[in-house]
């Protein structure tokens, strides 16, 4: 994945090197590349794209690779300190990160979301079907679930537009959704499970609530998942 | 300074997360927003301190180079709260989230916006743009996808086919619109900011935000140019 060479860390950082690569920059420089780098953590996850550190060495560290993990500390305690933030890696050998909300998430009202609500509201539905039907569900069976809520592939939904591509391919790009191939199925089948992003922002205890909120039933009507719920806080 | 002695807390936090998601909230919702996560994390709650409360998260974001900026809207004269970029004159903001000739595309608009009498360009107009972009030519169908985006971004504003720059735009780019478009800009002659869309004294030439006449000329029989007293030749709204 890191194709290209100077934008690659080819050495874990020592803290000692660090600091002394640190006394040849002035402190005002060093600051000014927390601050980019903020910024650009924080418009990256307003639009819930997964930030690779790729990018990161290339487009804000560049020359100041040699200081990157001192810039990275200081621009994860400003987001923590100042917004709340957390800056989470949801893939350890691409070295891929999302910032999740340290804030305890308020029950019922939605007060993060503006026109993304609705599709939020998708999603929710989604990841609590698969997360009652085991953890992973079928393709098929998703979509005729969907259908079912008048919600189909094939059309162009009035709010959600073309919900294929929004499923397959947003939410996926996002890290909600995972969907692989299931081998040697013809025609094709995939496999729909939560994405690394879905596990960090919300809880099998939510989604089992959620759903029971809408059956009007008690989260223990479903025995195996509560119990998972329950050992999986 | 009550303001300065106020610690960070995660009410304000929480503001923060929910007012960048947004991108800008109109005074009311902001004030709501306000109380709500005073009360969600029991923090002092007065309501009529939201600018204290919002001075309180300016001193930490001061040196990051962003600011929680207040402004108002062109169209209905309302106060709206935003988070700006302070720290560069170009458009980065915007940068990091498209490509080379979509923000292309967003200057060259923004020049029509800004040369026009109403601050309006019209759509037709700039899908002509779309196909003489240096960057990477764009076909009418791309480039009507990418205003759409433009749009829900909070960069442009639609109305009838037409388009203007959002408030939350003139908000964040108010200083590197009035150093790049120098001579052609105009300034309010009541509030002193930015105006993309005016009326303008055909003698005199000064300019004034539509809210800004409809307040300044209220209850007057005879609306007269603040600057050089002739009859002032427009509707007031």
């Amino acid at each position: 994945e890191d194709d290209d060479d100077d934008f690659s860390l080819s050495q874990t950082q020592t803290h000692s090197q660090v600091q002394r690569n640190l006394e040849r920059r002035s402190r005002d420089e060093v600051n000014r590349k927390v601050s980019e780098l903020v910024q650009f953590l924080l418009v990256k996850d307003q639009k819930k794209i997964p930030i690779k550190r790729v990018d990161i060495l290339k487009k804000v560290i560049r020359e100041y690779k040699d200081v990157y993990s001192e810039i990275v500390n200081q621009a994860g305690r400003i987001l923590q300190q100042v917004f709340g933030l957390q800056l989470v890696e949801i893939d350890t050998k691409h070295h891929i990160y999302i910032l999740t909300s340290n804030l305890p998430r308020v029950e019922g009202e939605n007060l993060k979301r503006d026109n993304q609500t609705a599709k939020l509201g998708l999603l929710t539905i989604i990841l609590s079907f698969i997360f009652m039907k085991g953890n992973s569900a079928k393709d098929s069976a998703v979509w005729e679930f969907l259908r079912r809520l008048r919600v189909h592939p094939g059309e162009k939904h009035e709010v959600f537009g073309d919900v294929k591509k929004l499923v397959t391919e947003e939410f996926v790009r996002q890290k909600y959704l995972e969907i692989t191939p299931i081998p040697l199925t013809d025609p094709p089948e995939f496999c729909f499970q939560w994405g690394p992003r879905a596990a960090k922002e919300t809880s099998k205890k939510d989604m089992l609530n959620f759903v029971a909120k809408i059956q009007q039933k008690e989260p223990s009507f479903w025995t195996s998942q509560y119990n998972e719920a329950e050992a999986n806080p | 300074n009550a303001a300065m002695a106020a610690q960070m807390s995660d009410a304000h936090r929480r503001f923060l997360q929910v007012l960048m998601s947004h991108g800008i909230m109109e005074g009311s919702e902001a004030r709501k927003l306000h109380r709500c996560c005073c009360e969600i994390h029991k923090v002092y709650y007065a309501h009529d301190k939201l600018d204290d409360f919002i001075t309180t998260i300016n001193i930490r974001l001061q040196p990051l180079f962003m600011q929680i900026r207040k402004g108002m809207s062109e169209g209905d004269g309302r106060a709206h709260y935003a988070l700006v970029n302070l720290a560069e004159t170009e458009i980065t903001k915007m940068a990091s989230d498209y490509a080379e000739n979509e923000l292309e595309l967003f200057r060259k608009t923004m020049d029509l916006i800004i040369l026009s009498e109403n601050g309006f360009a019209c759509s037709t107009d700039i899908l002509n743009l779309a196909d003489q972009l240096k960057t990477k030519k764009m076909k009418k169908k791309e480039a009507e996808q990418v205003l759409k985006i433009f749009v829900e971004d909070k960069w442009l504003s639609e109305r009838n086919g037409e388009y203007t720059l959002h408030t939350r735009c003139i908000m964040e780019m108010e200083q590197y619109i009035l150093s790049i478009y120098q001579d052609t800009a105009r300034k309010c002659n009541i509030c002193h900011s930015l105006a993309i869309q005016s009326q303008v004294c055909e003698t005199c030439g000064i300019a004034m935000h539509l809210p800004c006449v409809a307040k300044y000329f209220k209850a007057q029989t005879e609306p007269r140019c603040p600057h050089c007293n002739d009859f002032w030749p427009h509707e007031i709204p």
